[in-house]
Parts: C-alpha cells; structure tokens; sequence
C-alpha cells in the first residue's frame, strides 16, 4: 500500500491496522478518519463536558498508536477502540466532582442504550464505505452533518429539487448494503 | 420512502449517531506519528546521556526547551507516560 491516491473506502480495517503497524502516516491518518466518529460519539454518550472529551479523545489515538503492535487480532480493532474510549471516558468521569459515573440502575441503562446505538451506527458507516463515493458524500451530509438541501445543493451544484430523491435512492442502496452485511434489519428498533 | 419506510427511518436515526468529531480533533490525532518520532528521538537521547534523563524526569518541559525542542504538549503528554518513573 502506497499512501498515493489511495481509495481507503475499499480497505479492511484489519489492512489499515496492518498498514499502520508498518509504519504507513497514511494508513494512520484513515484509521484516525475512520474510528474518530466512533470514538467522539463514546464521550458523547458518557456526556462528558467538551475539554474532557478532546482529552479523552487525543488519549485514546495516543494509546491505540503506542499499543497497536500488541493487538492479538486485526479483525478486532473496532471492538478494542470502542472498550478503551470506555475505559477512558469512565476514568475521565471517575476524576471529576461535576460529572459523577452513572451510577442509578436508570443512567446505567440510558448510557448503554447510547452505546449500544453507538455501536449499531457505526456497523451502518462499514455498510455505507461499499456505497458509491457520491452516496456516501449526500448521506453524510445531509443526516451526519446536519446540512439543509440547499447548503448540499450549492456545495455539490445539484439543484435542491433533486436532492430529496437522491438522498431517499442512496437510503435505500444502504439498507440493501446493511442488511447484506449484517443480516440484521435496522427495523428492530433494537440498540 | 420505499415499500418499508421504517427500516429508512431507523437507518436515518443511527447516521445521526454519528456526527463528525471537529477537525481540529482530528488532525491532531493524525500528527501522532510526527509526535511518536520526536518523543523516540528525546528518549533515545535521554538513553544515550544520563545527565539530560536525570534533568527530563526532575523538569520535562525545562528539559526539552534547553535540549531545543518545542514543549509540545502532546509531546509532553507522551514522553510523560513512557518516561519511567525516577
């Protein structure tokens, strides 16, 4: 893998962990892109303030970067991140007076229904990368980036009339994509 | 939007989950492979000469602004947790 144009959306993670490890700053910089959604939305859901979450944040790529060559299985990455940032958000929780640990049978659940959530959302982003680059891109924007059809309409020079139904083909090609890969059906409800 | 809506609504919930984290976040974990170099070369210095690891664990940031390097504090961060202590 040579960092030169790269279609990183094609690329396991256990080949981007791969690539890290052989000392590729690119392969670093997508594994970085790929999990930082991931691992913001795990001090999200532990609601830390916004100076211990970029803590947390800037901790938990300086131990994945430090400790990579100790990870037994590539394929695992995912689930190793997700633990750690746990792991880190709790101890961030733990040292602050403001922000106690969730500790009624109430917050309990409500913070792993967030993670669970968390979880599920990051299986439909695996599904979405087999889209093609301009799904993913009007899918992105309008429901993980919050923009309106004219802010898309203007950045991807598409008129805001047509945004509507590209956005609904692309939603459709991603559920055939998620419950390909998963067989699961986001219907469930089930975090 | 298609002949089962709910799955489309269910999907468009989970895509919110996940808001990019800001940019400055981001590429600031990106550089942590210049900052692993910098913080290998300070600790092989620091291997190399007792005198400087001796002033590293008594005053890091001291130590670093006299060695010529910026006291970054991702730097600092790092060569803190994988300094041994005393």
């Amino acid at each position: 893998m040579t960092g030169t144009a790269m279609d990183w959306a094609s690329v396991s993670d256990a080949e981007v962990v791969r690539a890290c490890r052989a000392g590729e700053d690119a392969a670093w910089r997508e594994l970085v892109e790929r999990f930082s959604r991931y691992v913001f939305a795990i001090t999200r859901a532990h609601r830390l303030d916004e100076t211990d979450a970029e803590d947390v944040f800037q901790e938990t790529f300086a131990r994945i970067y430090e400790h990579l060559g100790r990870l037994r299985d590539d394929e695992a990455i995912r689930p190793w991140i997700g633990q750690l940032t746990r792991r880190l958000c709790i101890d961030r929780l733990r040292a602050s007076v403001r922000d106690p640990v969730p500790d009624t049978s109430q917050e309990r659940g409500e913070l792993d229904r967030s993670l669970a959530a968390v979880d599920e959302a990051v299986s439909v982003q695996e599904a979405m990368r087999t889209l093609s680059a301009d799904c993913r891109e009007i899918l992105d924007r309008f429901f993980c980036r919050d923009q309106s059809y004219n802010t898309i309409g203007e950045l991807l020079d598409l008129p805001p009339g047509t945004i509507a139904s590209r956005i609904s083909r692309c939603l459709g090609k991603l559920r055939v994509a998620y419950e390909g890969r998963s067989g699961a059906s986001p219907a469930s409800g089930e975090a | 939007m298609n002949e089962n809506p709910m799955d489309e609504v269910r999907l468009s919930e989970l895509l919110r989950e996940l808001p990019p984290a800001p940019e400055a976040w981001v590429r600031a974990a990106q550089e942590r492979p210049a900052i692993a170099r910098a913080a290998d070369q300070v600790l092989e210095l620091a291997e190399a000469d007792a005198q400087f690891r001796r002033e590293l664990i008594a005053d890091l940031e001291e130590a670093l602004r006299a060695a010529g390097h910026e006291p970054d504090p991702r730097l600092v961060e790092t060569l803190r947790r994988r300094l041994p202590e005393g």
